[in-house]
């Protein structure tokens, strides 16, 4: 039976979602707008849009803080890390999904555990062996520490995903004398594909806005986005329509990536227990 | 045999793993709980030996050491009951049908995606400024004096945009429990006022048991170790919690011993929290 709304109904609904939905995303609008306005206009308050729009505010940002290279340093250290992810991961979870032993779900818990570590258990002796081997603001060091930040969770949803594919294929595929090689390619690769491209887009996500450790260990030469805006915390005269514009192309790649993982966010977050 | 070779591969196949997260965790918690027994100082070389438990004492008898209890909690409160109360009220409302759905949940769970350090630079400067701030705006418009929200209410503010961050978590997850609530019960809805009102009550609440406990543990967890939010709005001093205080204690007094001994009792706090949500995902985990 379909749902019966009524018109007026509907309509209330939508004035009430919509608004709250501007509300809740007024202060990122805010700041898209403010990036395009001349400093002056930034802090003119009533006025929702520039007076005449200026694109100067990203090339300042570029010059003054080289936003480039910050950029390419989460570019490397996201994407690095989630890869270093899967290269561990994928074996593990396909492992525990297909051939389960009666230590698989303590083993996965206790992966769980790990996780939910805090930072500053760790943050004083992981800081002084970088100190000692000079590996404070080096791209190889940081991308380790977050590559096992984030080991956990793409072991947990690569297994949620990988649990949902059906044994009975595999079984077939072995009776029909594929060993574990073909059985992985041929197999089960085409239909883990979807799971894990969905992992590695959350997990960049997350790696891209980590913001513990990579304020702690980075400064300039390999630091993120994150310690790039960071840098605009002190104000300095009339920096609003900067500050935005830095902002902004600090998150816009993301946010666009997070839109299309947002399905994947429930269950990756979770850990399965929300479905 | 097939089955055994199978079972050994798997093994191999996850040792990588277990043993990378293994020396992740317990190198450096052995290394914390050895250090916050040490009388150990970056900026004093000569001070060494055991310390006994005085880095404990030294770190909870510390002046700032209440207030960051107090704000560590305060924080993680405020930003549960607020996060969970309108990810709730969201959630419902999302489920509701009307126009252009997809496009107000993109609206909505866009926060989530901004990293800590740009919301908290953007809510202090564009959104709460005293001066030029958009708040300060509003407030004069309705002829309220306009609040110093850093400077006044600094753990609030920090609450504020961690709740903004949060918000689109938990309404996310329980707007993804309300709709495998199957379409039939749905039809409910569409009742009259009594009987939607108890439908909510016995039917929707209890569902949505499972999923609010999961979003306040994990939530929990996160919100203990908030710290971006914190530092970049420089107002550690005012509003720090226990995080920021190790940090301090370590990294800019250079105490190591102290700041180890901070971080263990924040260890602990911690694993108060997360054995309660490894049961619950225990418990929901097949094999």
């Amino acid at each position: 039976m379909a749902r019966q709304t009524s018109p007026q109904r509907k309509l209330i609904v939508t004035l009430i979602a919509w608004t709250i939905g501007i509300l809740m995303f007024w202060p990122i609008l805010w700041t898209i707008l403010t990036s395009f306005k001349t400093e002056q206009d930034a802090v003119l308050m009533p006025q929702l849009f520039s007076t005449g729009w200026t694109f100067e505010n990203f090339g300042i940002v570029q010059e003054r803080s080289d936003y480039l290279r910050f950029a390419m340093n989460s570019i490397i250290l996201a994407f690095g890390s989630t890869l270093l992810g899967l290269v561990f991961a994928i074996p593990a979870a396909w492992s525990m999904a297909f051939s389960p032993s009666k230590r698989t779900k303590d083993t996965l818990l206790w992966m769980l555990s790990t996780k939910m570590m805090p930072p500053v258990g760790a943050l004083l002796p992981i800081y002084l062996i970088f100190k000692d081997y000079h590996w404070i603001d080096q791209h190889i060091p940081v991308l380790v520490i977050m590559f096992m930040l984030n080991l956990p969770l793409v072991i947990w949803m690569l297994f949620t995903y990988f649990k949902e594919i059906p044994v009975d294929i595999l079984e077939a595929s072995r009776m029909d004398g594929a060993g574990v090689w073909q059985e992985l390619t041929r197999v089960l690769a085409p239909m883990a594909l979807p799971g894990i491209a969905s992992t590695f887009l959350l997990n960049v996500i997350l790696a891209w806005n980590e913001a513990f450790w990579t304020l702690k260990l980075t400064d300039v030469h390999a630091a993120p986005l994150t310690v790039f805006i960071a840098s605009y915390s002190s104000p300095e005269g009339l920096f609003w329509a900067k500050l935005s514009a830095a902002s902004t192309m600090a998150i816009a790649p993301i946010l666009i990536l997070g839109w299309f993982s947002q399905k994947q966010l429930v269950r990756g977050l979770t850990f399965g227990a929300v479905k | 045999m097939a089955t055994r070779h199978s079972q050994g591969i798997a093994r191999l196949a996850v040792a990588p793993a277990v043993i990378v997260l293994f020396l992740w965790m317990i190198v450096p918690l052995v290394m914390t709980i050895y250090f916050s027994f040490l009388r150990y100082n970056l900026l004093n070389p000569d001070m060494d030996g055991w310390a006994g438990f005085s880095n404990f004492y030294y770190f909870i008898t510390d002046e700032s050491f209440p207030g960051a209890v107090f704000n560590t909690l305060a924080l993680v409160a405020t930003v549960i009951v607020a996060s969970v109360a309108g990810g709730l009220g969201l959630a419902l409302l999302l489920d509701q049908p009307f126009w252009g759905r997809g496009i107000v949940r993109l609206l909505v769970i866009s926060p989530f995606f901004i990293m800590p350090t740009v919301s908290a630079l953007v809510w202090k400067n564009l959104l709460m400024n005293p001066i030029y701030g958009l708040f300060a705006f509003l407030q004069q418009l309705v002829g309220i004096t306009p609040l110093d929200w850093f400077a006044k209410v600094p753990l609030l503010s920090v609450a504020i945009i961690a709740s903004w961050q949060w918000l689109p978590f938990s309404a996310l997850i329980i707007l993804t429990a309300l709709q495998s609530l199957d379409e039939e019960q749905k039809d409910a809805s569409a009742m009259d006022g009594a009987r939607a009102l108890s439908y909510f009550r016995y039917i929707v609440l209890p569902h949505l048991a499972r999923p609010i406990t999961v979003v306040i543990l994990i939530e929990t967890i996160f919100l203990l170790n908030i710290f971006a939010e914190i530092y970049v709005t420089s107002v550690g001093g005012l509003a720090g919690n226990l995080t920021y205080l190790v940090y301090f204690q370590g990294l800019l007094n250079f105490d190591i011993g102290e700041a180890s001994a901070g971080g263990l009792i924040a260890v602990v706090l911690a694993n108060l929290v997360s054995i309660f949500l490894v049961r619950i995902i225990g418990r929901n985990l097949e094999i």
